[in-house]
């Protein structure tokens, strides 16, 4: 299970970063939401899947899965929804502000002064 | 431990601090009176080492820098580090004084200058203080760099900027160089301390390093020194304010380099290289300096020139000194050699008190006529009588006519070059013979050039019409700073042996100690009248010589139109400036792009090939099939799902299919979730993937199409290829971190105390909420800054530019 799940984590990158590559908008910031998919699923992976019950006490198990990437994780879950949520709304005012969402046209000049 | 030498050192750089509040709370009085307490104070403070050098003892204080790399700020007093920091303080005193005259207080941003003159001080007492090899070398960068402030002071004049630019880039490739030379010191001896290299010198004479250390050393000291061919710099650097040229480019900086070739004689000077370098570079700037001194139609222009010249005399006495080394017997007394030392540090004071008086002469004359181009000056005698009369003693002194210093320090020069065709060693019985020959020549040239500095200024026909103002006497507080040095010029002229064991000897023992036993000095005895010397007639001759083609000078002065222009070491270095400047901006502007993807590619690609390199450099990447997990198959289907949507999104071409397909993706990573055992992520994950979603459907509504045909396949396939390398290293990296388990988990910690610690039987919820707690904290405030960040983009309008 650990090698598909490290194989899922290693699509998810694929195409987070095709998508970051492309020169739209929207799509740079699909794809910035798929790289933090590929990194939870990464992290949750690396520290080993069903090696027991849910990390909560009131199940009195033997063993219980490793709580610490969850935790993690979770804070990560919201980082990135946070990240997400703003890229949108700066994604929104650029195009507002330039007229275009292709990024090649927002390019700066040449000059260095 | 921090001693008072210590601060000594450091006491200009905290003054300088000091500097501009000071100019801003009393700006009626001139901010160089409170300067002038700085160098006064550490004049008097240093006077007191005199008995304790003098007696041959040193004083070492150790203050730990960063002690596990064998860098310590040690500060360290012999003879030659005495004799510098007096000239360096006692110059301070009277350039100061000097400034206060020649600056204005109403025009002149005055704490900017004497904050950089304040620094260059304490830099320059750092380099000729200190006993680590690497302080000095920082010391010596902080000298270059407010040498370089100092020039630029006028910024906005063109030349300014052109000039300090070009000292700048040689002396500071130089010190490159010569930080190179010292690290290769270190890996032969152990040690940045400059006694302890000293000591351990007869161990690395036959080390491979040896030499590429001497070579990469040299060339910073040469560099710094002004000498042949690296001297171009010195002239453009005269557009700084007069002052400064006395101070930094005549009297002081441009020693730092004669310092570190004296300082580390020990180390070298028993090799041959060593003494052919010094003495070839240095004769050979000597005569070069000269000669150029004497086509310069600007007063600054030739004392410029004429410094290169006499730095270069410096060095070739030191180089010549060497060869004392070689001498058969320790019979000191007869070893002629050791002369050229003596003759090399009395000409450093010598040329420090000449030069300087003849620099604030020039800035007198600039300030009272306006101008320094000889063309348009003349018969300024009779007007200015006090200045002609500093002129007529400090370019005497140059030209080395008696009675004044400059003419003991000539002779000895003399001596000492005649003397080098009797040594038998390196060659230099056949080819020695030049040294006399160039030597005698170039002294030709320094006469003519000093007798037109005098002459051409102050006699002839006065040219009123061709000055801005009506010249007159300088007021008295400019007077007195040149007044002061041409007094010593006289005073060591008469009396030269006040200096001898004072300050000289102890100095020549810091040079060569290895010719001296315990308790034995060096015999040094300066005077006028040794006989009828090949020195003397040497003189003679020059005298003579020199006067003839003075007074003909209008018939030989066509050979320098013989110098092309266009093939000089200024169009060098003009051309690399400007090819260098082009080759940069090719480079830059051919990977600089200015397009994020480009920088996105750039970012990948490292982080791909690094990851993937360290990973099987390291030999690390191994799967290990045992201990997995079960595979079902809900797993399966689940996993299908996903890359068919992560598919999807990458190649649909209607956003609202990669809306759906971000989606879905979420939504299948919320159920793997809840198979891997962790409901509280699938909770939230399920939250979160939904408001996403609203998010993204709110903000699909505003934005346009996906253009067509936007991006080529040729682009596409590219992109392609490198998403695909990231996708396989973090699978590797997946794996491998599977296989590789290199420590026991630390979860057993919370499942232990999750309930005990912190009252709670949700492992994760305590982890977040307890025992990392701050960091919980933290992700609120990250969130905060976006949600502030979201409503000012939403809300805030700049003014008048855009219509929403």
């Amino acid at each position: 299970m650990e090698i598909i799940m490290s194989i899922l984590a290693g699509v998810l990158f694929m195409g987070g970063t095709y998508l970051v590559l492309s020169k739209n908008m929207i799509r740079i910031i699909i794809g910035t939401s798929i790289i933090s998919h590929g990194a939870h699923v990464l992290l949750l992976t690396m520290a080993g899947l069903k090696t027991g019950a849910p990390p909560l006490l009131g199940l009195d198990a033997s063993t219980y899965t490793d709580p610490l990437p969850q935790a993690l994780i979770l804070t990560a879950i919201v980082i990135s929804f946070g990240v997400t949520s703003f890229f949108l709304v700066l994604g929104y005012r650029t195009y507002k502000v330039t007229g275009t969402d292709n990024t090649e046209r927002m390019r700066g000049t040449d000059s260095y002064d | 431990m921090f001693t008072a030498l210590h601060f000594a050192i450091i006491a200009p750089f905290i003054a300088a601090i000091f500097v501009p509040i000071l100019y801003k709370l009393f700006s009626r009085i001139h901010t160089g009176w409170f300067v002038l307490t700085v160098p006064t104070i550490l004049f008097l403070y240093f006077l007191q080492y005199l008995p304790i050098t003098a007696n041959k003892e040193t004083v070492t204080a150790v203050f730990d820098w960063i002690p596990s790399l064998g860098i310590h700020f040690t500060a360290y007093i012999d003879g030659l580090g005495l004799l510098f920091a007096l000239l360096i303080t006692g110059i301070g005193i009277l350039v100061v004084l000097y400034s206060i005259y020649y600056l204005s207080k109403e025009r002149e941003s005055l704490h900017t200058f004497y904050t950089f003159l304040l620094m260059f001080m304490g830099a320059m007492l750092g380099v000729v203080l200190s006993d680590n090899l690497i302080v000095l070398y920082m010391f010596w960068e902080i000298t270059s760099l407010s040498s370089f402030l100092l020039i630029s002071y006028w910024y906005e004049r063109e030349k300014s900027i052109y000039g300090a630019l070009k000292s700048m880039i040689i002396t500071v490739m130089g010190g490159f160089s010569m930080l190179v030379g010292f690290v290769l010191l270190y890996t032969m001896t152990g040690t940045f301390s400059i006694q302890e290299t000293i000591a351990a010198s007869s161990d690395i004479v036959s080390h491979h390093l040896f030499l590429p250390a001497m070579l990469t050393i040299l060339l910073g000291a040469l560099t710094k020194s002004a000498q042949f061919p690296f001297h171009i710099w010195l002239p453009d650097a005269m557009e700084a304010p007069t002052p400064v040229s006395a101070y930094l480019h005549s009297a002081t900086m441009v020693k730092a380099g004669i310092y570190l070739v004296a300082r580390l004689s020990p180390v070298f000077a028993i090799s041959g290289e060593w003494f052919w370098l010094i003495a070839g570079f240095g004769i050979t700037t000597l005569f070069w300096g000269s000669f150029s001194a004497v086509r310069q139609t600007d007063l600054k222009g030739i004392l410029a020139f004429s410094t290169v010249s006499q730095l270069g005399m410096i060095l070739s006495m030191l180089g010549v000194g060497a060869a004392a080394l070689h001498f058969d017997s320790l019979d000191l007394e007869n070893n002629v050699f050791v002369g050229a030392t003596t003759a090399a540090l009395f000409h450093l004071i010598n040329h420090a008190t000449f030069k300087g008086s003849l620099f604030m002469m020039v800035g007198i004359v600039d300030h009272e006529t306006g101008t320094r181009d000889i063309r348009k000056l003349g018969g300024l005698m009779t007007i200015m009588p006090i200045t002609f009369t500093i002129a007529v003693i400090g370019s005497f002194s140059m030209a080395g006519l008696p009675p004044f210093n400059g003419f003991l320090s000539k002779e000895m020069f003399f001596t000492a070059m005649v003397e080098i065709t009797k040594f038998q060693l390196f060659n230099v019985d056949t080819y020695g013979v030049m040294f006399p020959a160039i030597a005698w020549v170039a002294s030709i040239f320094t006469f003519i050039y000093s007798m037109v500095l005098v002459f051409k200024t102050f006699n002839g026909k006065f040219k009123p019409e061709k000055l801005d103002v009506k010249p007159h006497e300088a007021p008295f507080g400019m007077l007195l700073s040149p007044i002061i040095l041409v007094s010593l010029v006289i005073v060591f002229g008469f009396f030269p042996n006040i200096l001898s064991y004072t300050v000289i000897e102890p100095a020549m023992a810091s040079i060569l100690p290895s010719l001296l036993q315990e308790g034995e000095q060096f015999y040094v005895d300066i005077y006028f009248w040794h006989d009828w010397t090949p020195a003397l007639y040497m003189t003679i001759g020059v005298i003579s010589v020199g006067l003839f083609l003075y007074l003909g000078m209008k018939k030989w002065v066509g050979i320098y139109r013989l110098f092309p222009d266009n093939v000089s070491f200024n169009t060098l270095y003009d051309q690399a400036i400007v090819k260098g400047e082009r080759l940069s901006e090719k480079i830059i502007s051919s990977h600089m792009t200015g397009f994020i993807k480009d920088y996105l590619l750039y970012i990948f690609s490292f982080i791909t090939a690094a990851l993937v390199f360290t990973l099987f450099h390291k030999g690390a990447f191994v799967v290990e099939t045992q201990d997995l997990a079960p595979i079902s198959i809900y797993e399966v289907i689940l996993a299908v799902v996903l890359i068919a949507s992560v598919l999807t999104v990458m190649f649909t071409k209607s956003r609202l299919k990669a809306i759906i397909g971000l989606g879905v993706v979420g939504y299948t990573i919320a159920l793997f979730f809840v198979i891997f055992r962790a409901p509280d992520l699938a909770l939230t994950q399920l939250i979160i993937e939904t408001v996403s979603v609203a998010l993204f459907l709110l903000c699909f509504y505003h934005l346009p199409q996906i253009a067509k045909s936007l991006e080529t396949i040729r682009f596409q396939l590219g992109n392609f290829i490198i998403s695909l390398a990231v996708g396989t290293t973090i699978t590797l990296i997946g794996l491998t971190a599977n296989s590789n388990r290199l420590f026991e988990s630390i979860s057993g910690f919370f499942i232990e105390n999750s309930y005990n610690e912190a009252g709670g039987k949700n492992m994760v919820n305590v982890i977040l909420v307890d025992f990392r707690g701050f960091d919980t904290m933290l992700e609120i405030l990250v969130l905060g800054i976006a949600a502030f960040g979201i409503f000012t983009m939403i809300k805030l309008r700049l003014e008048g530019k855009e219509q929403l």
